[in-house]
């Protein structure tokens, strides 16, 4: 539950925070540190998700009042709104997830005022839920350095103005090959990690595969968004062919289709035949042709531009 | 949200420039200036005499030097400044690309430190 709802409920946090990241975390992490203490004791409640976002709110809700961050009126009265609900009505307000928000989110940790690494690791820490240590690991540095990169990153957000919203159409198409090219280099990590014990990170290509989802839920029409999830799902269906039964790299002559996870692939054609049905590729749309995803484009490109440890079996 | 436009550009391109090409920088700066100044985004804008006319004072171990010349040899010279309030980065991102230096120097956007902004 925690992976698979945490950037949902950071999302719509951020967004009642009026974009400002550091008070949501907080609300969200004391939110989960109450549902683990009270869930032990009384189990799990319908709609956990729900639960965590609306004590969240609540939380959010209860601090602005004691600091009194937002004097004016017009901020007086919606907090009067929100506090004069009552606990299944926040709940249900809570329950409905605004796809937006996390849409909201990724384009603005993929704005191009941030550096291309903090864009990453910032959309890792917000929209996947993974912690300063994973991330870490992720792009060969300490995490003293990295947690320092998300707050400086968190601090331009806020300082500069970054706003918390999908760019306007003149924008977007601009903006959009960031985010891909962030979900992708997620993928790529996963696929041949550059750290860890494992060749391919099965958590990081998961998380690149549900952002590609996210995407493809929330820009449906857009098929560059569609050609990406289709490439990471390919690819993802070779995965478990591409180790032998040691967790080695295994030679590409020597796999057999056996290992591979075809569950995926059917997804990977629908995705693909939706890409080509689109349009025209976002990012070409101004160029004469489009470029097709081939496999030339799956090249290592890793976070830290360290080599992967493929080894090939001879 | 206030930002200053920082319009950094190497000096010794306008030496480069005849008078038709001058006139027409001039043109385009006139004619971003009044689309600023109608979108009602612009507060203030001046344009700096070069830097060798520049004089840069230090105060070390409580004596004041006062020496010819820029802070350092870089190759852009900041050269003047738009001082602008818009809703958010993208607004301003979206003025400083109109500057006619940003297609040969570069536009710094500096968020104004505002009285309420947090020390540190």
């Amino acid at each position: 539950m925690f992976r698979a709802e945490y950037g949902a409920i950071l999302a719509s946090l951020i967004r009642f925070c009026g974009g400002h990241f550091e008070p949501a975390e907080e609300a969200l992490a004391d939110a989960w540190a109450v549902a683990l203490d009270r869930w032990s004791a009384e189990g799990l409640p319908a709609r956990p998700a729900a639960w965590i976002q609306a004590v969240a709110k609540r939380r959010l809700v209860d601090g602005m009042r004691r600091r009194r961050v937002h004097a004016d009126k017009v901020d007086d009265l919606r907090l009067e709104q929100a506090g004069a609900t009552g606990g299944d009505e926040i709940v249900a307000e809570a329950d409905a997830f605004p796809h937006d928000d996390r849409l909201r989110l990724i384009f603005t940790c993929c704005h191009p005022a941030l550096h291309h690494d903090a864009q990453v690791a910032l959309t890792l820490n917000t929209l996947c839920g993974l912690r300063t240590l994973e991330i870490a690991r992720a792009f060969l540095v300490r995490e003293a350095t990295l947690a320092q990169r998300l707050v400086r990153a968190k601090r331009k957000i806020r300082e500069a103005d970054i706003p918390y919203r999908v760019p306007p159409p003149e924008l977007l198409l601009e903006r959009l090959p960031a985010v891909l090219g962030v979900v992708y280099l997620v993928f790529n990590e996963g696929f041949a990690a550059t750290a860890g014990d494992a060749l391919v990170r099965r958590d990081l290509c998961s998380e690149a595969i549900r952002l590609g989802r996210v995407l493809t839920e929330l820009m449906r029409a857009e098929p560059e968004v569609h050609g990406l999830l289709a490439l990471m799902l390919l690819h993802d269906s070779r995965r478990d062919a591409r180790t032998d039964g040691a967790g080695d790299s295994s030679c590409s002559v020597t796999r057999t289709g056996r290992r591979g996870t075809a569950r995926r692939s059917p997804r990977a054609s629908v995705c693909s035949n939706t890409r080509s049905r689109c349009v025209a590729p976002a990012r070409t749309r101004s160029r004469p042709r489009s470029r097709p995803c081939t496999p030339r484009r799956v090249a290592p490109r890793t976070l830290t531009g360290a080599r992967s440890k493929l080894s090939t079996t001879p | 949200m206030r930002y200053m436009l920082l319009i950094n550009s190497p000096e010794s391109h306008y030496a480069t420039l005849d008078a038709d090409q001058m006139g027409e920088l001039m043109g385009a700066y006139g004619t971003f200036t009044e689309d600023l100044q109608k979108s009602g985004a612009m507060l203030s804008a001046e344009r700096l005499q070069p830097t060798s006319t520049a004089t840069t004072v230090r105060v070390r171990d409580g004596k004041a030097q006062a020496v010819d010349g820029p802070f350092a040899e870089t190759k852009e010279q900041v050269g003047g400044y738009y001082l602008i309030d818009v809703a958010n980065l993208d607004e301003a991102i979206a003025w400083a690309e109109k500057i006619p230096s940003a297609t040969y120097g570069s536009i710094e956007i500096r968020p104004i430190w505002e009285p309420d902004d947090p020390q540190g």
